[in-house]
């Protein structure tokens, strides 16, 4: 009782956004000034790249070549051309691979805590079979027949995401479904789909967040391992993860070629885990580093 | 508690002087000025409601702090030993030989990994197996090998309590902290708990500081009472001395809201709530709430006041208190009612488990019902059962002889409109995602379609509720636990229902805020002439506010009739018990 | 009690095991279009397509088809490799034990390190040490573990210093414990990869221990510290742990994927890249169910850790 008495002027603070209580912890505000040099590396880099993206510069693996500042890549060209181009396929592609997963992963997750029984089951147990394949796996499996497409790797990156997210915000649900203002709304009859949307979801919102920030993080990993693993984006693109596979070879030769989108992608999930950590700090609570 | 100073050699038991405790980092001060003093094998009541402070006084009484509070100032001799500032090693010595604690609640205390002979063997340094099993008798458990492997999720909640007991006593230290040890018992289950500690007491010759919310159980057990509000003891004495002739308001106000088990004497409330220690006021912290207040109250602290010998209070009118307490007014009722309500052959299980057997009742329109028992009893799922909550039990619920289908789901508007829930936890019961205007008008947008005029209806529930009108923006943890159970009850007269199920409405709140909500809920029922379900394991509170009781056990209904007739007659051997077994206390002026 | 809670898990994991065969199958044999063609390409001669087309039993209808595929698989029989025409199993068992090893290694260093670690920080909450590791777990979770990879690779053997090989050269026939040296920067990427997950869990499982009433009881009555610790804290603490260990030993067998094939380890990893690539069903098929087998047991047994140290669940009858 006596940490309700305290609880006061903590609830005055809960009233501002989770957005804005997360920006007040430094380490989000480190973790979106990483993320926002890297997008702007990547959305403005190729406006000031200073040669055409599959322009040929020079010989292969040139340390130093004239005109580059970062020497060339295996083919002979301009390496900070390649490293300006090479980010925006792989935001866009990871954004949208979070988006499916946690969209689709949040109504099942909703689904299942609020309405148990059966339906919690079956959408649990279909879940499991997806979670005994690591991501990487399930992404190979479904890539060996059908071949690197851009719109196939979306999709089994964002469903691989799927039952991981379901899992948390199944667990949060149960949490509210079991507290007395949803059994008000029920009291009253109100529809479940509106309950599920109105009493439920907006006590979800803190997990949702985490999730999106979390789930953003590993798709960036994962695509980007894919394009390394030469089974994501296909040459000629210009691709961080695939810059690392092509020149991996001349490391000690050229190291740049592998370093600066190393760099960049590792800057960016550093980011990016910033900001979640900041969030599940804001929404309190949240345990983190188990749902991988 | 007569004049000592810090140089006195002193042959108390515990003497505590100037203890300050405050939160870190936020350093509001939590505990102030505490100056108590206890002679060997005297018992000592810490009253307060919740936020005042005593379970970190108690905890501090062993220089324990819990995470974010330190010791910030002052003494607390032990035997002569000053234990806040000892070392960490001496502290822990002093711990379990000296001072031990009992806690609250034992399922959380013990631990759940360690068998019980374990956890009790490894309170006396060196393992002395005889002295485990003396103790385990002295408290009543069993002594043999089976029982001390057990672990404590194999035991019941008194005897896991007992285990706490025994454990404190194992190193028969001078000084016991008790932290509301029958919080969560049945009455029955506190009596045996409370003779066993008093026992133990005597046994022992150990001092022991009892800290409870609970006038009655302090009353039956204690030499001496402190009262603790906001931080402060505002007042200290003989118990009989304080019970009788209270030289605080707040220990007047605390003691008539407690509710009268003989129902003779009206249960008042105190208006307002206790100040979070972030925002306490300058002056008096009870001053905002006190009827005597005048001008210096709101900025001058009252310093402590002896008034008597060993009768301190902290209050400039400490003279002028008054407890008068008011014959308790029967609501005119309907002499010969109607049935609203009828339930018949009710039984209904909760997975696999009954919970119900066979319930037949007839609620009375106009009239209270109580349903009465402990935990476990039932109570819950039958009130749920009538609000179309828990669809699982078979049987009949008639309203207006109108049989209602088991699910709310399944039941027309007007049947869900008419009879309306309120929750035990308001801090549970309020989305706190919304503010009070949406958590009111939303069941009556659905209910009953669209409101001519909504902020009408918004104003003229809250009113009702004796709330602010400017209440209607905030969100529910902008509120104190007293106005979001205003607001429950608001949001469920929005809908204009006959019957309010109300269960166990005042178990999550303080005494003084609980005497409102059960004057509000009285003034409702003769106002728009309610018929109220009301649930609770407080026989001393059916007393005050039901026409009609319903006494359950085991999921069956053991006595049922007027409260009147009921209890001045019981005729079950349960309801005697719970009769005899509940602690109360007589109130000098009573009629 | 307790061994029928074991052998309902155990049900589970079979169930899944069988369903998981089903997805296997389904994402590789049975999508739409003709398997054999976008396995051998365009150029391919009909003889060749027939061949293969009668290899993966193509003609038979979708039933018949798994079957007889799941026959091959419970006799160990998991046809041949397309690109090599050896048998499948006989592919993979050096391979299997190879990525055992890595796996083995990197779990027993990492679990052990990181509990300590976890442990350590929580018990110096909000020191400069708690700060520091939890910043720097936050950073090494946040890395793909390929990207963990080549910055050990630029740190330790072609950049700053040039002390370990940068792959895996396998030079002669034996064990691949010959050259441990080429060992060590395989499992220390595992190893960075894994234990920042358990430290943070250990962290946050056991803060929440020592904020509990029993471990404040023990403290109240006046034990040692290391008794309230050793005693108190820990066994409650080592449930949840497990099963985030588990989870972590789980991930490796994915994460060995990627490892594998940045530093060219002859193991299951790179097996399965390098099949994807040469479009080798039979290879993909076996690899993936293998380490989905492996997933599904690992978490088998976090689970019964977790019932056998419960009490509750042992003391039930």
């Amino acid at each position: 009782m006596t940490a309700i008495a305290i609880s006061a002027p903590a609830a005055r603070r809960h009233r501002d956004g989770l957005l804005v209580r997360a920006v007040r912890v430094r380490r989000t505000r480190i973790g979106l000034a990483l993320t926002l040099l890297v997008l702007a590396t990547a959305f403005l880099g190729p406006l000031v790249a200073p040669h055409g993206v599959d322009d040929f510069v020079g010989g292969p693996y040139l340390a130093e070549s004239p005109g580059t500042v970062f020497g060339t890549d295996n083919l002979g060209r301009d390496v900070l051309t390649r490293f300006l181009h090479g980010g925006q396929l792989l935001l866009v592609l990871s954004l949208l691979a979070t988006l499916i997963g946690v969209g689709i992963g949040a109504a099942v997750g909703v689904t299942a805590g609020y309405r148990r029984g059966w339906v919690d089951e079956t959408l649990m147990r279909t879940g499991d079979v997806l979670l005994a394949f690591p991501q990487v796996v399930v992404a190979l499996l479904f890539l060996s027949i059908l071949g690197p497409q851009l719109w196939l790797i979306v999709l089994i990156v964002g469903l691989s995401h799927a039952p991981r997210v379901a899992r948390v915000i199944r667990g949060a649900t149960l949490g509210v479904a079991e507290r007395d203002f949803v059994k008000a709304a029920e009291a009253a009859a109100v529809p479940r789909w509106r309950i599920a949307f109105s009493e439920i979801l907006p006590n979800v919102t803190g997990a949702l967040m985490v999730e999106l920030g979390l789930r953003l993080t590993y798709s960036i990993g994962l695509i980007a391992a894919l394009s390394f693993l030469g089974l994501g984006l296909q040459p000629p693109t210009a691709d961080w993860g695939l810059m690392i596979n092509e020149n991996r070879v001349a490391l000690t030769v050229s190291p740049w070629a592998v370093v600066l989108p190393v760099t960049a992608i590792a800057v960016l999930t550093i980011g990016t885990n910033l900001i979640t950590d900041g969030l599940s700090r804001a929404s309190a609570g949240i345990d983190r580093g188990v749902t991988r | 508690m007569t004049s000592t100073t810090p140089t006195t050699p002193t042959t108390a038991t515990l003497d505590v002087d100037h203890l300050r405790i405050s939160g870190v980092p936020s350093d509001a001060v939590i505990v102030d000025e505490v100056r108590l003093e206890i002679a060997p094998g005297e018992i000592v009541g810490v009253v307060g409601e919740s936020g005042s402070g005593k379970t970190t006084l108690g905890l501090g009484l062993l220089a324990y702090c819990k995470r974010g509070t330190r010791l910030d100032d002052g003494r607390i001799l032990i035997g002569g030993r000053d234990i806040a500032v000892l070392p960490a090693g001496e502290v822990r010595r002093m711990r379990g030989v000296s001072v031990a604690y009992i806690p609250q609640s034992p399922a959380s205390a013990l631990n759940p990994a360690l068998r019980i002979g374990t956890q009790l063997r490894e309170c006396v340094g060196d393992v002395d197996e005889a002295r485990v099993r003396e103790v385990l008798r002295e408290v009543a458990l069993p002594d043999d090998d089976t029982f001390l492997k057990r672990y404590p999720h194999q035991l019941s909640g008194g005897q896991q309590q007992r285990i706490a007991i025994a454990m404190a006593f194992i190193g028969k230290p001078r000084l016991i902290v008790l932290d509301e040890p029958t919080t969560g018992l049945d009455v029955t289950t506190q009596k045996h708990v409370l003779e066993t500690v008093r026992r133990m007491c005597s046994i022992y010759g150990s001092a022991a500081v009892y800290i409870s919310h609970d006038m009655a159980v302090v009353a039956d057990l204690v030499d001496r009472i402190a009262v603790m509000y906001s931080g402060r003891v505002v007042e200290a004495g003989p118990a009989a001395e304080v019970l009788a002739r209270p030289r605080h308001p707040y220990t007047a106000r605390l003691l008539m809201a407690v509710p009268d088990l003989a129902g003779e004497r009206q249960m008042l409330g105190i208006p307002g709530h206790a100040p979070s220690p972030l925002h306490r006021p300058d002056g008096c912290a009870f001053a905002p709430r006190c009827l005597l207040a005048e001008d210096r109250c709101t900025h001058e602290r009252p310093p402590e006041r002896q008034i008597a010998e060993g009768h301190t209070a902290r209050c400039f009118k400490a003279g002028e208190v008054r407890v008068e307490p008011s014959p308790r007014v029967e609501p005119a009722v309907a002499p010969t009612p109607e049935p609203v309500l009828e339930i018949s052959g009710l039984s209904a299980r909760y997975g696999r488990k009954r919970v119900l057997e066979g319930v037949d009742l007839t609620v009375a329109r106009g009239h209270c019902t109580a349903l009465l028992g402990e935990s476990g009893s039932g109570k819950t799922t039958l009130s749920r059962c009538i609000a179309g909550l828990h669809a699982d039990f078979e049987g009949t619920i008639t309203l207006d002889g109108e049989p209602l289908p088991a699910s709310s789901f399944r039941r027309t508007t007007d049947q869900r409109r008419r009879v309306q829930y309120v929750f035990q936890n308001p801090y549970e019961s309020l989305n706190p995602r919304k503010t009070v205007r949406e958590l009111v008008l939303a069941p009556v947008k659905h209910l009953c379609g669209a409101v001519a005029d909504p902020e009408a209806l918004l104003q003229d529930v809250l009113a009702q509720a004796a709330l602010r009108p400017d209440l209607a923006d905030r969100f529910p943890d902008q509120l104190s636990g007293g106005e979001r159970q205003r607001v429950a009850i608001a949001r469920a007269l929005a809908a204009k229902p006959d019957v309010l199920v109300c269960d166990e409405v005042t178990s999550a709140l303080d005494v003084s805020v609980q005497s409102s909500i059960v004057e509000l809920l009285q003034r409702l029922q003769a106002e728009l002439d309610l018929t109220l379900v009301f649930v609770t394991h407080d026989i001393a509170l059916v007393r005050n506010i039901a026409q009609q009781v319903a006494v359950l056990e085991h999921g069956r209904i053991v006595e049922h009739g007027p409260v009147r007739e009921v209890m001045q007659n019981p005729q079950h051997a349960y309801t005697r018990s719970l009769m005899k077994d509940t602690p109360t206390f007589v109130l000098e002026g009573t009629p | 009690m307790m061994l029928r809670l074991v052998g309902r898990r155990l049900l589970h994991g079979l169930v899944i095991l069988f369903a998981v065969s089903i997805v296997v199958f389904l994402a590789t044999q049975a999508l739409p279009g003709d398997a054999a063609q976008a396995i051998l390409g365009r150029e391919a001669t009909p003889e060749r397509l027939a061949a293969l087309r009668g290899q993966l039993h193509l003609g038979e209808p979708l039933v018949g088809q798994y079957l007889a595929w799941l026959q091959g698989i419970v006799t160990f029989d998991l046809g041949q490799s397309l690109a090599s025409g050896l048998p499948v199993s006989e592919l993979l068992i050096p391979r299997i034990s190879n990525s055992l090893v890595l796996m083995l290694i990197a779990a027993v260093i990492a679990t052990p390190l990181s509990i300590a670690l976890g442990t350590w920080s929580a018990l110096r909450r909000d020191s400069a040490t708690d700060h520091v590791t939890s910043g720097f777990t936050l950073v090494l979770a946040a890395l793909p573990e390929f990207v963990i990879g080549i910055f050990l690779v630029l740190l330790l053997s072609t950049g700053v210093f040039h002390v370990l090989p940068a792959v895996f050269v396998a030079n002669e026939p034996g064990p691949i414990w010959i050259d441990p040296l080429q060992l060590v920067l395989p499992t220390l990427t595992l190893v960075l990869a894994v234990a920042p997950y358990i430290v943070r869990m250990m962290r946050a499982t056991m803060l929440e221990v020592l904020e509990s009433e029993y471990v404040q009881q023990a403290r109240l009555k006046g034990l040692p510290e290391r008794t309230v610790l050793l005693r108190h804290a820990l066994p409650n603490a080592i449930g949840p742990v497990a099963q985030v260990v588990a989870l972590q030993m789980a991930w490796l067998a994915g994460g060995v994927v990627v490892v594998e094939y940045l530093f060219r380890f002859p193991g299951v990893g790179f097996a399965l890249v390098d099949a994807v690539n040469n479009r080798d069903l039979p290879v993909v098929q076996g690899l993936s169910l293998l380490i989905a087998a492996v997933y599904i047991v690992v978490n088998l047994a976090a689970d019964v850790v977790a019932l056998a140290t419960n009490p509750k669940v042992r003391t039930a009858s």
